[in-house]
């Protein structure tokens, strides 16, 4: 477990800093074609901001962008309870409680570390559970939590997302661009090509290495095992993912950036992704259940 | 020169030592913090069902009048348990807090109305909850608790933990009824 978040920490470092690599080195590769420092220093910005910005503000960010709201005691009794329960039984603070009005049935868990930590839930899960099942998926998220795996997992969503907001502004620059440079200065719009080409070349993969190297299969499988060891009934998680599997909602407000974050893939396998990102999904859910029920 | 060299090691070997009582002893310290602090957790959740208790029994009482026995039951045990002076009095109290209490929602599923009742549906929430953290609690005391007798039991922090003055903890006795309970399924 210690070495798991130690491990955790690292990669969080080590994704910043190469996060700000390859953004600098485009903005560098811009500097180049255009002898324009502006490239350079507006690259490196976007870099800095955006990682200090994600460390920070990721939660926030990322339950702005799944238009999660704070559940309070009086709307959601049991989940608030649960959580508090279980944050007593992982011996960490209560995280915050958060739904998404949602009829999908998933949950998420996100923040930095244990001290700023968020459980969120769909009130479709929070309908269809009865309260062992909860506590099963809620002890999963924790397990999460308490190993850090939030920190890397929400840098990795946040990060992702803005290389997606990169690619997007140099795709939509570059058909812009290329209109004019037809016109007026062929030679630039050229190397404008070129550059957007090579940029969207570096960023696609990219994105879908880090993707898939934050939904590991290890990370799921040791949040099933530590959050069965939390509630001392691995049936719980087992039957709830059972439920998770038989419904067939698609979660409306994921997106690619942060489809790993979920405890069950919320495209179901089934719908095509955002066309640049073509990574594959969460551990079987089928092999997730052997594995509780043979605990 | 063989003389400096042969002080210099044992020097060395020596504050090497110290820091590695520090770094046992503050790590022993940290740990009984965390056991009285997880303790002190268990004692607000018992309370918080003290609490409770009253209101609960005030409200099944306007549906209910004629269950009396179970009303008592439910007031004795908390007297019980609220005076007890020993920590084995207060366990035997809690159990029967618990005991009692599900008697009274087994008795209460005969009344239609008081299960249609919000005041009534969120106490038994309430109550649940607090029974799950009261589990949950116990059991992360337990947690602690067996880290921290296996740390000062073992060689060679049992020499610090002997000369510090720690001493093994005892566990807090988790009773089967209650976790039967827990998982009663009131969805």
């Amino acid at each position: 477990m210690y070495e798991q978040i130690s491990g955790n920490i690292w990669r969080s470092r080590l994704l910043v800093v190469f996060f700000i690599i390859v953004v600098g080195a485009i903005g560098y590769g811009f500097y180049l074609a255009y002898n324009n420092p502006i490239a350079l220093i507006a690259a490196l910005l976007f870099a800095f901001v955006s990682s200090i910005g994600s460390y920070y503000y990721s939660d926030q960010i990322v339950l702005a962008s799944v238009h999660a709201r704070p559940a309070t005691k009086e709307e959601f009794p049991q989940f608030v309870n649960v959580v508090e329960g279980l944050a007593l039984g992982a011996g960490l603070p209560v995280p915050r409680a958060y739904v998404m009005d949602d009829p999908a049935p998933n949950a998420f868990a996100t923040g930095r570390d244990p001290d700023h930590a968020i459980v969120c839930a769909t009130t479709g899960l929070l309908g269809m559970m009865n309260r062992v099942e909860l506590e099963g998926v809620v002890a999963h998220e924790m397990s999460h939590i308490r190993n850090y795996d939030v920190r890397f997992m929400t840098l990795v969503a946040v990060l992702v997302g803005s290389i997606a907001m990169l690619a997007h502004w140099f795709w939509w620059t570059g058909r812009f661009g290329g209109y004019r440079s037809r016109n007026n200065q062929g030679g630039q719009g050229q190397v404008i090509f070129f550059f957007i080409g090579i940029a969207l070349a570096i960023l696609a993969p990219i994105s879908t290495a880090l993707v898939q190297a934050a939904i590991s299969r290890r990370r799921e499988y040791l949040a099933d095992a530590s959050g069965a060891m939390l509630t001392r009934y691995p049936e719980g998680l087992a039957s709830a993912l059972e439920k998770i599997e038989n419904d067939h909602h698609v979660l409306t407000t994921a997106n690619s950036a942060t489809a790993h974050l979920f405890i069950s893939n919320p495209f179901k396998g089934g719908r095509a992704l955002s066309s640049i990102f073509n990574f594959s999904t969460h551990p079987p859910i089928e092999d997730r259940i052997q594995r509780l029920r043979e605990m | 020169m063989g003389f400096g060299l042969t002080v210099g090691i044992v020097v060395g070997i020596a504050i090497l030592i110290v820091i590695w009582v520090i770094a046992k002893y503050n790590q022993l310290v940290s740990l009984k913090n965390r056991i009285e602090n997880a303790w002190s957790q268990i004692d607000v959740q018992l309370k918080r069902r003290y609490d409770l208790i009253p209101n609960l029994v005030e409200t099944v009482k306007g549906y209910a009048k004629h269950e009396s026995e179970v009303f008592e039951n439910v007031t004795k045990a908390r007297n019980m348990a609220i005076n007890a002076s020993t920590p084995q009095e207060q366990g035997a109290a809690e159990n029967q807090i618990t005991g009692a209490l599900k008697s009274l929602f087994a008795v209460a599923e005969a009344y239609p109305e008081l299960k249609a009742n919000q005041n009534f549906l969120m106490l038994q929430e309430e109550i649940t909850g607090t029974e799950d953290k009261i589990r949950y609690a116990r059991q992360f005391y337990n947690d602690q608790v067996m880290l921290f007798n296996t740390l000062i039991q073992s060689f060679p922090a049992n020499m610090i933990a002997s000369n510090f003055g720690f001493r093994e903890h005892e566990y807090f006795p988790m009773d089967d009824e209650a976790r039967e309970n827990v998982k009663v399924d009131f969805t």
